[in-house]
């Protein structure tokens, strides 16, 4: 079917993409002329303080809600990862992965051993039959993240999925993140928006930096640091403190 | 590889410890605990009973405990009690059942559907204000002293309460898990199966429970004036009593009712405690 082409095709391409939500004088414009493309098996990370419309801008990428005006395209299946796992509690961890599979249409005899192999991929073998409930809340994250594995998708947007846990369980899950993504194996594209900087320098190729109030791109900081990668390293503490300053200088303009 | 083994440590602090297991004596006195107050209930009651019996107030149409106990014991032996009660509880099932089927599937299309909503949305409720007495003319007229009649009243009674309670089960959805399964591609018939009956279950559940309530007030107001024929019904020994004045037989029919309703309310009590269970919030 598909031949080799020449310039390959964004995964994510934004174009102009303002959102306005209400009318007249109460409207409010979360997003203002955001253009933004994303490769192929890139993972970028969205910075920006409160009302940057981080959240607006992955909710208009998954389709979820429709753009003002501009045009989005997106490569593919997406899926989509919340700050709280949003996981069904009637059902067993395993069964939540499975629901997923069953979606979209993988035979019935597949789905059990399918639901097995991505929990392991999360490192949750034997807790397929937990209910949400009885699972920490990295764990319940991680049974998201498998049930997001399970749509298949080749764009994965997180919404500060890890914005509620612990700083230690955080910091494994950005390695298990990162392990996911090659095991895998397919370039696994990633959306991941976080007001915690560095926890974007650790996980990103690429930092986008948007302002608030209206949203729009600022800067762009590519990561040149090697993976694996740590939080506490020098170089992503180096290239966080930049952000950060770049970051306060945008939000001091709202204060005075 | 240290990483791994390092999740796993933090996932196996996480876990609470599983719970010990319940040996006999534990589970005795948990079940002494949970029936010595009902016992002691029961005993004020009669206690009280009792006592007004020997002030002597209505001496001549109010028995006391022991005489309708006895009457009760009587009847139990003659057959005709349970017969009347298969039948009552007969037709509470089939009747309940009906309206079980018909509200749900109302429910389900005023909550997803906003034409719908709008339409008869307010009109269910008005529905579930109406006596179900009021639906007595209409029911003979329409029906005659048939059993018919009685099944209608019924459904009409306990019907908008299921789906009342199936709509206000589909509101309180919380939107991550209607965004979470739109992303996953739920839709339709999907949506409705996986995600909005269970979500919308608990509720539900305690809606079926107020609806048994109407189905078994509904039924014996029906009994005591749609008399069908050859069919004894609790209502219709009722009915018998009071032509006859027997106040023994009255208060001792009366108690079968307590008894049956104080049954079903347990089962719903399960019914509800494992659903808790399963969500984690027992």
């Amino acid at each position: 079917m598909s031949t080799t082409a020449v310039t390959q095709a964004a995964a994510v391409s934004l174009a102009g993409v303002s959102k306005v939500y209400g009318r007249g004088g109460s409207a409010v414009r979360a997003l203002d002329q955001v253009s933004l493309t994303v490769q192929p098996g890139e993972f970028t990370c969205l910075i920006g303080a409160s009302g940057c419309g981080k959240s607006t801008l992955l909710s208009l990428v998954a389709g979820l809600d429709r753009p003002t005006s501009g045009d989005i395209t997106v490569h593919g299946q997406v899926a989509l990862m919340f700050q709280e796992p949003g996981l069904f509690p009637w059902l067993t961890a395993g069964a939540n992965v499975e629901l997923a599979l069953r979606a979209r249409k993988v035979p019935r005899a597949e789905r059990k051993a399918r639901a097995a192999e991505l929990l392991d991929a999360v490192h949750l073998r034997g807790f397929a039959g937990k209910r949400p409930h009885e699972l920490s809340g990295g764990m319940r994250q991680r049974v998201a993240l498998a049930r997001a594995l399970a749509q298949d998708a080749d764009v994965l947007l997180m919404d500060e999925p890890f914005g509620a846990l612990d700083a230690m369980t955080r910091d494994l899950l950005h390695d298990e993140l990162d392990r996911v993504r090659e095991r895998v194996g397919k370039g696994l594209t990633v959306l991941f928006v976080t007001h915690n900087v560095r926890e974007a320098v650790r996980l990103g190729d690429r930092v986008v930096l948007l302002s608030s109030r209206p949203g729009r791109v600022i800067e762009e900081y590519p990561v040149p640091v090697m993976r694996p990668r740590r939080i506490d390293s020098a170089p992503v503490a180096e290239l966080a403190s930049v952000i950060t300053d770049r970051l306060r200088a945008e939000v001091s303009r709202h204060g005075s | 590889m240290a990483a791994d083994t390092t999740l796993a440590g933090l996932d196996a602090l996480e876990l609470a410890p599983a719970p010990g297991r319940v040996d006999a004596g534990e589970r005795a006195r948990r079940a002494w605990a949970a029936t010595w107050p009902k016992l002691a209930a029961v005993a004020l009651v009669w206690l009280v009973w009792e006592l007004i019996h020997l002030t002597g107030w209505k001496k001549f149409v109010l028995p006391g405990p022991g005489v309708t106990l006895t009457n009760l014991w009587e009847q139990a032996k003659t057959g005709l009690l349970w017969h009347a009660c298969g039948d009552t509880v007969l037709r509470a099932l089939i009747g309940y059942g009906v309206a079980l089927v018909i509200g749900t599937v109302v429910g389900l299309l005023v909550a997803r559907v906003p034409p719908l909503r709008a339409a008869v949305g307010s009109l269910i409720t008005g529905m579930q204000t109406l006596p179900s007495a009021a639906w007595i003319p209409f029911a003979i007229i329409l029906f005659g002293l048939t059993n018919a009649s009685i099944l209608f009243i019924i459904v009409m009674a306990s019907a908008p309460a299921i789906a009342n309670a199936v709509i206000s089960g589909v509101d309180f959805i919380p939107p991550l898990l209607l965004k979470s399964a739109r992303i996953m591609g739920l839709g339709g018939l999907g949506l409705t199966r996986h995600l909005i009956i269970p979500a919308a279950l608990p509720t539900f559940v305690a809606g079926l429970k107020q609806a048994w309530a109407f189905t078994w007030h509904a039924l014996l107001t029906a009994e005591l004036l749609v008399l069908v024929a050859g069919e004894p019904s609790i209502g219709q020994l009722f009915a018998a009593d009071q032509d006859q004045t027997d106040m023994p037989s009255t208060i001792a029919i009366m108690i079968v009712i307590l008894i049956l309703g104080i049954a079903v309310d347990g089962a719903f009590g399960v019914a509800n405690r494992a659903i808790r269970k399963r969500r984690g919030l027992a």
